[in-house]
């Protein structure tokens, strides 16, 4: 008897025990499914359904009324022969490579006086923050006042200072144009790559900077040996994000240019926006939009990988 | 001055040279163009359209008229009160969804929650123009078109995936054993997260609301395709379509729309300045 309950009490304890933490696992299974239900249905329908809706509409020639009919890649070889798709091809490169180059030297520039900022930290960093919060749709409307042919403050001030003597047509010439906009997304964007960079300024331990003053080296050797290898990783991140916005902006171009003058300023977004809303060819707008994604796509790639691998050092 | 005096002197102006005066034309760069549409806004036509006054002040007196004419021309208020709803109804919604879904992914195992992980970091990068023409077919389909409705709808679907990745972050950095030892005490998984994890975890949840808030108050795409009776514009379209007619430019106006169009974010970011920073950082870095 005494045996018999001896070997028996504690397989039952333990049977009991792994039978509590199945049903324990098993409970945060269910609530783990439940619990991110929401968010999945929401992001099925709305942006997978989508997806998958605009790559059918690339493969039909959809339009505004009527549901189209599979044509196969017709819309893509009417593109690449369009001189209007090949001209936005071409302002998206120029426009994105101008941008990220730009925002990348004065955003690391930018982090590194911000960095050394002592006094009145939170009122310059609140500063050189804000175009970056406030909405795009609205700013741009003031960099447009402020390149309006007749009254433009930029002219102005040129001419007063006996730079210029006669008004510089910038938005109605296609060359200056595609530099206004650029300007304008450089504005806004520069708070993003700074105010990120600074981070990845303060994770840098202060020992390598003392370490390296020690042995000699100055600011110089100091900042390609030191601060650019370590701040690679964070401003490999900004890149890739800033990559995808800037290729896939819509909202300055659109109201500073709508594209225009003669088509030099289209980028994907807004070329898209004309041939498929304005234009009512759904199938074609399609088209131009998933150029787009193929990028998106090695964006992640590369990112998901540059997440994996600090991982690994963590 | 002595030598000693003058070598202090030195190294305590040096930061003037090589901090403060280079991060000058920064701060002139980020802040002109914001300066200069609310002094458009305050000044009368008169000086607006003469070409011989200094543009950079207002000399003839400041005017309230464009934001006068705001108020009794155009539907401003209205566009104003709409951001403030779909703004509002959109940040509750997807506040709320990405808790229950950041939560899973910070604290449990379960099988694909790799996989969800990532589309939900993938469906983050979709940008909007991707989908915009797409999404207006569903927006008709759903009955939806021409209505707050299709915003409040769709706003979430560039919001969650935001937020959610925000909220698995903060989410991480609190112990598990709190967790643990409420649930040892007979709490579910529910209350656990209501009433253990959110509490501390508040700092980042005001970061996803205001992140949701400011990103929904000053979308513009999906406002412009999906939204087209003049009264039912949110600010950012109202602002931009309305006001602009033809080739007769409001610009008093305009500038009066932009600066209240602007003005709430503004306030929002004053008294919420870090966690704006942190959420910023947070995207990139976690």
């Amino acid at each position: 008897m005494v045996t018999y309950l001896d070997v028996d009490r504690p397989v039952a304890g333990a049977s009991r025990v792994a039978r509590r933490r199945l049903g324990f696992l098993a409970r945060d299974r269910h609530v783990a499914y439940a619990f991110i239900a929401p968010a999945f249905f929401l992001l099925a329908v709305l942006v997978a359904y989508p997806f998958v809706l605009s790559v059918w509409f690339s493969l039909s020639d959809a339009r505004v009324g009527s549901a189209g009919r599979y044509i196969g890649l017709g819309n893509f070889s009417h593109l690449l022969t369009s001189s209007i798709f090949l001209q936005t091809l071409q302002n998206s490169i120029v426009f994105t490579t101008a941008a990220i180059v730009a925002k990348t030297v004065l955003g690391i520039g930018l982090a590194l006086l911000l960095f050394r900022v002592v006094y009145f930290k939170r009122l310059i960093r609140g500063a050189v923050l804000l175009p970056f919060i406030v909405p795009t749709a609205l700013s741009a409307l003031v960099w447009w006042w402020m390149f309006e042919p007749l009254y433009s403050v930029v002219n102005w001030t040129l001419k007063s200072l006996h730079i210029i003597n006669h008004d510089i047509p910038w938005l109605p010439d296609p060359y200056l144009a595609m530099f206004t906009v650029i300007l304008v997304n450089v504005w806004r964007g520069l708070p993003f790559f700074a105010i990120t960079l600074l981070a990845g300024l303060m994770a840098i331990p202060r020992e390598l900077y003392e370490a390296a003053e020690s042995d000699g080296a100055g600011p110089v050797a100091r900042f390609w040996h030191i601060t650019l290898p370590l701040l690679t990783p964070v401003l490999a991140v900004v890149i890739l994000f800033s990559t995808i916005f800037t290729l896939s902006d819509f909202n300055i171009v659109y109201v500073l240019t709508r594209g225009g003058p003669m088509n030099m300023t289209h980028l994907f977004a807004t070329y898209s926006f004309a041939l498929g809303l304005q234009g009512g060819q759904i199938g074609q707008g399609a088209a131009v939009s998933l150029f787009l994604f193929p990028i998106l796509l090695a964006v992640v790639f590369v990112q998901l990988r540059l997440v994996r691998k600090a991982a690994l050092y963590e | 001055m002595s030598r000693r005096s003058r070598a202090l002197w030195a190294r305590d102006m040096r930061p003037l040279f090589t901090v403060y005066l280079p991060v000058l034309p920064y701060v002139l760069f980020a802040l002109f163009p914001l300066y200069f549409m609310v002094v458009t806004s305050l000044k009368s036509n008169a000086e607006l359209y003469d070409v011989n006054a200094v543009p950079f002040w207002i000399s003839r007196g400041i005017t309230s008229d464009h934001y006068a004419l705001l108020s009794t021309d155009t539907p401003f208020w209205s566009w104003f009160g709409n951001s403030l709803i779909v703004s509002v109804a959109s940040t509750v919604i997807s506040v709320v969804l990405s808790v229950l879904a950041a939560y899973p992914l910070a604290r449990l195992r379960f099988a694909g929650s790799a996989s969800f992980g990532i589309a939900i970091f993938i469906t983050y990068l979709v940008p909007p123009s991707l989908l915009f023409l797409p999404l207006t077919t569903v927006v008709n389909w759903l009955g939806l078109s021409d209505t707050l409705w299709s915003l409040i709808v769709i706003y979430p679907t560039f919001l969650v995936p935001f937020c959610t990745w925000l909220l698995m972050g903060y989410f991480r950095t609190v112990p598990k054993e709190i967790e643990e030892c409420a649930m040892l005490d007979g709490c579910s998984r529910l209350q656990s997260m209501l009433f253990i994890l959110l509490p501390a975890a508040v700092p980042g949840v005001i970061c996803a609301a205001l992140f949701a808030f400011t990103l929904s108050w000053n979308e513009f795409l999906y406002s412009l395709v999906f939204v087209s009776p003049a009264e039912l514009k949110t600010m950012t379209v109202g602002v931009f379509s309305e006001l602009i007619r033809g080739d007769i430019y409001y610009w008093g106006a305009l500038m009066a729309g932009a600066t209240i169009g602007s003005l709430p974010i503004v306030v929002a970011y004053v008294f919420f300045l870090d966690y704006y920073v942190s959420g910023l950082t947070s995207g990139a870095i976690k």
